[in-house]
C-alpha cells in the first residue's frame, strides 16, 4: 500500500521531467505557430505583420514543396524497402550457426555508430567520386562507364548512403526478434516434414510482423528528418533534386531568412510526423499493457 | 537442445555471413586505410589496398591545422554533459513511475514518447531565434541543453523499462525490515539498477555524440563538436581525402567501441521497449 506521503514524493520526483518536456514541447511550438501567421523576414526587420494563412498558402503551393515532398517520400520509401528487404535475409543468415558470429555481428552493426557527416563524406568522396572513387575503378575494371553519382542520380546516391546507415538497425532488431522465437516450434515443424521455405513463411515471417512494423515506424520518424547527409553532400541540389522537406525548411529559415514561411513549413512537417507517430504510439502503448 | 547442423550447412552460412559482414563494414575499413595513405595515394587509380607507403602524418596534420582536440573536447563535453543532466532529471522520474505508478502513468509515458516524435526542423526557427537573442548560438551550454531535452524521453523510457524489471518483492521485504525510503534507494535499488543505468548512459552518449541536426545548425566554430568539424571538409576546394579519413577515423573510433559494447541495449532503447 502506497501511503499518501510516498505518493506525494513520487509526484514531486516526476515533476521536473514532466515540466521540462512540457516547456520544450509547448514554447517552441507555440512560437512556430505564431511566426507562421506573420510576414517575418530577418533580412527585412521591423516589417512584421499579421497575414493569416498566407504563409501556408505560399509554402504549400510553392513548386519546391511539391518537389521536396516527392523527394521525401521517395527517400523514406526506398530506404525502408532496402533496409527491410536486405535486413530480413541478413538477420536470417546471422541466426544460423556461423563460425565467428560475434565478429560478423560487430561488422554488420558498425555503420550505425558512424556519425552522419562522416558516412556521407566518406561515401561521396572515397567511394562515389566519378573519377577517383572506388566504385568508378570497379566499373572501369569491368569495362563499364563510371556513374557520376551526385550529378546523374543524386537522390539515389543519398538513398544508398542512408540505407547503409540504417541497414544495421533493421537487421539487429529483426535478429533480436528471431532469436526470441521458440526453437521448439521450428523443430516441431521440421519433424512434421516442413521445408525450410515453408518454416520461414508460416512460422518465422508471422513472428516478424510486429518487429517489422516497429522498424518501419521508427525508421520513418528518423528518415523524415534526414538532414546532415544532404547538407554535406549535395546541399539539396542539383536544383531541387535532393531537397527533402527538412532541408527545404532549413534553407528557407537559415539561408533565405524567411521566418514566416519556414515556420509554416515546420508545422507541415510536424503534422506529417504526427501521422506516423500516432501509429507508433499505439503499438508501443499496447505493449505497455501486456 | 538446438538443432544439429551439418558441417556443410555451417560452412555455407559462415561464408555467406562473413561475405555480407565484410561488404557492410568495407566503407569503414576503406576509410581507415585511406587515413594512412598520402594524399596522392588516397586519390590514386588503380587504388592500392594494402601495399602502399603507410604514414601517420595525416593524423598529425589534422591536429596541427585544425585543432582536432578542441573539437573532440567539445564533443565530449556536449555528449557527456547532456547525458549526465538527462540522467539526473530522468532517474527520479522513471523511479517514481516504475515504483509508484498511478492511473495516469501510462499516459504520461506515451506523451513523453510523443515529444520525441516532433521533427526538430519544426521548431528550428524559434529555437534559432531564442538562441540568437540569448547569445547561445555556437555555445557549448546551448548544445548541452538542447541535446539533453531531445534525448530525455529516450532516457526516461529506457530507465523505466529497466526499473520495472526490479522485483518488487525485494522492496517489500526491505520495507518489512524497516528500511526507510532513503535506505531502500541506496542499499537495495541502486545496486540492482546499475546495469540498466550504465546501458542507458552508453546509448545516450552514442546518440548525443552522433547528433547532427542541432549541432550543424547551432554551432559554427568555437563550440563545434566533431559532427560540425567533419562537415567543414565538405567544401569542394578544401578536400583532402587522407586528412578527411584521418579526422573521421578519430571521430568515430571511440563511439564504435562504446557502440559494440551496447548493441543489446540499442535495440531496447531505440524501440522504446517494443522489441527486447
Amino acid at each position: 500500500m502506497a501511503t499518501r506521503q510516498t505518493q506525494l514524493l513520487a509526484r514531486s520526483l516526476l515533476t521536473p521531467a514532466v515540466g521540462l518536456l512540457f516547456i520544450w514541447m509547448i514554447v517552441p511550438l507555440a512560437l512556430t505557430i505564431y511566426f507562421s501567421t506573420l510576414h517575418y523576414s530577418l533580412l527585412d526587420p521591423g516589417s512584421e505583420a499579421f497575414i493569416g494563412l498566407e504563409n501556408f498558402r505560399y509554402f504549400l503551393t510553392d513548386p519546391a514543396f511539391i518537389a521536396s515532398l516527392q523527394n521525401t517520400l521517395v527517400l523514406v520509401g526506398s530506404v525502408l524497402a532496402l533496409t527491410v528487404l536486405l535486413g530480413i535475409p541478413l538477420a536470417l543468415l546471422l541466426d544460423q550457426p556461423v563460425i565467428g558470429l560475434n565478429i560478423v555481428r560487430l561488422m554488420v552493426i558498425a555503420p550505425f555508430f558512424v556519425m552522419p557527416t562522416v558516412s556521407a563524406l566518406v561515401w561521396k568522396n572515397l567511394l562515389m567520386h566519378p573519377v577517383s572513387g572506388l566504385f568508378a575503378w570497379i566499373a572501369s575494371v569491368f569495362g563499364l562507364t563510371p556513374i557520376d553519382w551526385f550529378n546523374d542520380v543524386p537522390l539515389l546516391a543519398v538513398i544508398l548512403i542512408v540505407s547503409w546507415q540504417w541497414l544495421p538497425f533493421a537487421t539487429l532488431i529483426l535478429l533480436t526478434a528471431m532469436q526470441s522465437l521458440d526453437e521448439e516450434q521450428k523443430e516441431a515443424a521440421e519433424m512434421d516434414g516442413a521445408s525450410a521455405v515453408s518454416t520461414f513463411i508460416y512460422i518465422t515471417l508471422p513472428h516478424l510482423a510486429r518487429p517489422i512494423t516497429v522498424v518501419i515506424l521508427i525508421e520513418t520518424i528518423f528518415l523524415l528528418t534526414v538532414f546532415a547527409e544532404i547538407y554535406v553532400t549535395t546541399g539539396g541540389g542539383p536544383g531541387l533534386s535532393t531537397t527533402n522537406i527538412a532541408f527545404l525548411i532549413y534553407s528557407q529559415a537559415l539561408i533565405q531568412y524567411d521566418v514566416g514561411t519556414a515556420s509554416a513549413g515546420g508545422l507541415v512537417a510536424v503534422v506529417i510526423a504526427n501521422i506516423v507517430a500516432f501509429f507508433l504510439v499505439r503499438i508501443v502503448g499496447r505493449n505497455l499493457e501486456a | 537442445m538446438a538443432r544439429m547442423a551439418t558441417t556443410k550447412q555451417v560452412a555455407v552460412s559462415t561464408i555467406g555471413a562473413w561475405l555480407f559482414g565484410f561488404l557492410i563494414f568495407f566503407p569503414i575499413l576503406w576509410m581507415v586505410l585511406a587515413s594512412f595513405k598520402t594524399e596522392l595515394e588516397a586519390f590514386a587509380i588503380p587504388p592500392s589496398f594494402l601495399f602502399f607507403h603507410w604514414t601517420t602524418e595525416n593524423y598529425a596534420t589534422v591536429q596541427e591545422r585544425s585543432d582536432y582536440l578542441h573539437h573532440a573536447l567539445n564533443s565530449i563535453i556536449i555528449a557527456g554533459g547532456s547525458t549526465l543532466i538527462a540522467l539526473l532529471i530522468a532517474i527520479p522520474a522513471a523511479w517514481s513511475m516504475a515504483f509508484s505508478p498511478t492511473k495516469r502513468t501510462k499516459d504520461i509515458l506515451l506523451w513523453m514518447l510523443s515529444t520525441k516524435m516532433m521533427p526538430p526542423v519544426g521548431v528550428l526557427v524559434p529555437i534559432y531565434l531564442i538562441y540568437k537573442s540569448f547569445g547561445l548560438l555556437d555555445s557549448r551550454i546551448g548544445l548541452v541543453f538542447i541535446l539533453c531535452l531531445g534525448n530525455l524521453p529516450i532516457v526516461i523510457w529506457m530507465l523505466f523499462t529497466y526499473f520495472k524489471e526490479i522485483p518488487r518483492d525485494i522492496l517489500e521485504a526491505a520495507r518489512m525490515d524497516g528500511a526507510t525510503i532513503g535506505r531502500e534507494l541506496v542499499y537495495v535499488l541502486t545496486p540492482m539498477a546499475i546495469p540498466g543505468l550504465a546501458s542507458t548512459m552508453l546509448l545516450n552518449l552514442i546518440l548525443a555524440w552522433n547528433e547532427a541536426f542541432w549541432t550543424l545548425n547551432l554551432s559554427t566554430s568555437s563550440a563545434a563538436p566533431l559532427t560540425t568539424f567533419i562537415a567543414s571538409y565538405s567544401s569542394p576546394e578544401g578536400l583532402f581525402w587522407a586528412k578527411l579519413s584521418a579526422a573521421s577515423t578519430l571521430a568515430i573510433a571511440p563511439i564504435l567501441v562504446l557502440g559494440w559494447f551496447s548493441q543489446k541495449q540499442l535495440v531496447r532503447g531505440l524501440t522504446f521497449g517494443a522489441v527486447k
